[in-house]
């Protein structure tokens, strides 16, 4: 009897630590349908409020494309956005003069957790841009970015 | 005036409709107010026009095969109708994107005649 208690506590124990590094994207078929088509879908929890305010505020010159969205839609995922932002180990995403940051990958987070990697292997034509997350990690677009499933292409 | 109202009502109800790739060529052409020439549209397709794309950037110049975007490598399926039948089927959508992209590869919307060449070439492609 002991033991059928011990075996779910067990369970729930491993299943943990891998849960707190999943991004999973949470669903909504706006998001899906509109964000992932020219990128996969970077997750929610890694920016906060305010940059994602931002960046929705300026869709027409999306770094560097028209991402462009008609009124109803763009409220709707700048809702979505907003609601799932600020993950627990998000970090600041704002610039020294305190400005939102747009991008992910500009946040002191991201530049921590990618120190070791120099801007000639994000340069890499199998790579081409820090933002192209999937290139090294296999399972991002599941929102999974554990270390198991890293892999740097030559 | 009235009558106006009236056709622009039916064309929207129309448009709100699951379309055909053809339609889309009916259309465009209707706009232009000419014929489509798939010759044009297989120029227009593939060079550049003062942008740093062209439309086979990211489609390819055999828009039958997948493609893959030039800025963050993501895969796209194919634009052909021929090898892809989700294509032209939605005027939203194909509205959104003859939207954007026009403006990323030229700096502008594109007119009807040129979304008509497009079309043309796009359908003649097997
Ligand atoms: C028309 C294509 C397109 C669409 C649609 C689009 N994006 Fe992007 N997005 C891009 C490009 C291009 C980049 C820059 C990629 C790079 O620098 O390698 C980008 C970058 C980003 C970044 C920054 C990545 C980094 O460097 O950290 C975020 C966040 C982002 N997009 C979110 C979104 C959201 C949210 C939507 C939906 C509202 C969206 N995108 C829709 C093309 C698009
Ligand atoms: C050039 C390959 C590469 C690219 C591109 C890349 N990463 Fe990483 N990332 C790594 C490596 C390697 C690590 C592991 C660093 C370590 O543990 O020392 C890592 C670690 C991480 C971690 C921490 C994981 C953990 O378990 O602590 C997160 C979160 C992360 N990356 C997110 C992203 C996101 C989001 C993007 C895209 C915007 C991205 N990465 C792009 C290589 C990459
Ligand atoms: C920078 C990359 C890029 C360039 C350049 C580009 N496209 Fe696209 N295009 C896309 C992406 C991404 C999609 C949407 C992804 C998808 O539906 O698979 C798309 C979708 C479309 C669609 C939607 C069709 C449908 O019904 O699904 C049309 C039409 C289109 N593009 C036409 C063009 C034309 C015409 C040009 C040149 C003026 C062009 N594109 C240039 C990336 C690009």
């Amino acid at each position: 009897m002991k033991t059928l208690i011990a075996l779910p506590a067990l369970l729930v124990f491993l299943a943990l630590p891998a849960h707190a590094d999943n991004y999973s994207v949470p669903k909504n078929a706006a998001f899906e349908e509109e964000c992932t088509s020219c990128h996969m879908a970077f997750p929610p929890q890694m920016l906060h409020a305010d940059s994602w305010r931002a960046m929705m505020n300026g869709l027409s010159k999306h770094f560097g494309t028209d991402a462009s969205l008609d009124e109803k839609r763009r409220a709707a995922i700048t809702d979505f956005l907003v609601a799932n932002a600020n993950g627990r180990k998000t970090g600041t995403t704002r610039d020294a003069a305190g400005n939102p940051l747009l991008r992910i990958t500009e946040t002191a987070r991201f530049e921590k957790k990618h120190s070791e990697i120099s801007a000639a292997t994000f340069k890499r034509a199998s790579i081409k841009s820090p933002a192209n997350c999937t290139a090294c990690h296999r399972q991002a677009a599941a929102g999974d970015y554990n270390e198991r499933s890293i892999n740097i292409p030559k | 005036m009235r009558r106006t109202l009236a056709i622009a009502a039916l064309l929207f109800a129309a448009s709100a409709q699951a379309e055909t790739p053809r339609d889309f060529l009916t259309r465009f052409e209707k706009e232009a107010g000419a014929a489509a020439s798939a010759e044009r549209g297989a120029r227009f397709f593939t060079s550049k026009q003062g942008g740093e794309w062209s439309c086979a950037s990211c489609h390819t110049d055999k828009p039958t095969q997948a493609g893959r975007h030039a800025k963050t490598d993501k895969p796209i399926t194919p634009l052909a109708p021929a090898t892809n039948a989700e294509r032209f089927t939605d005027a939203a959508k194909v509205d959104k994107w003859f939207r954007r992209n026009c403006n990323d590869t030229l700096n502008r919307i594109c007119s009807a005649q040129e979304k008509a060449d497009v079309m043309a070439w796009l359908l003649a492609q097997k």
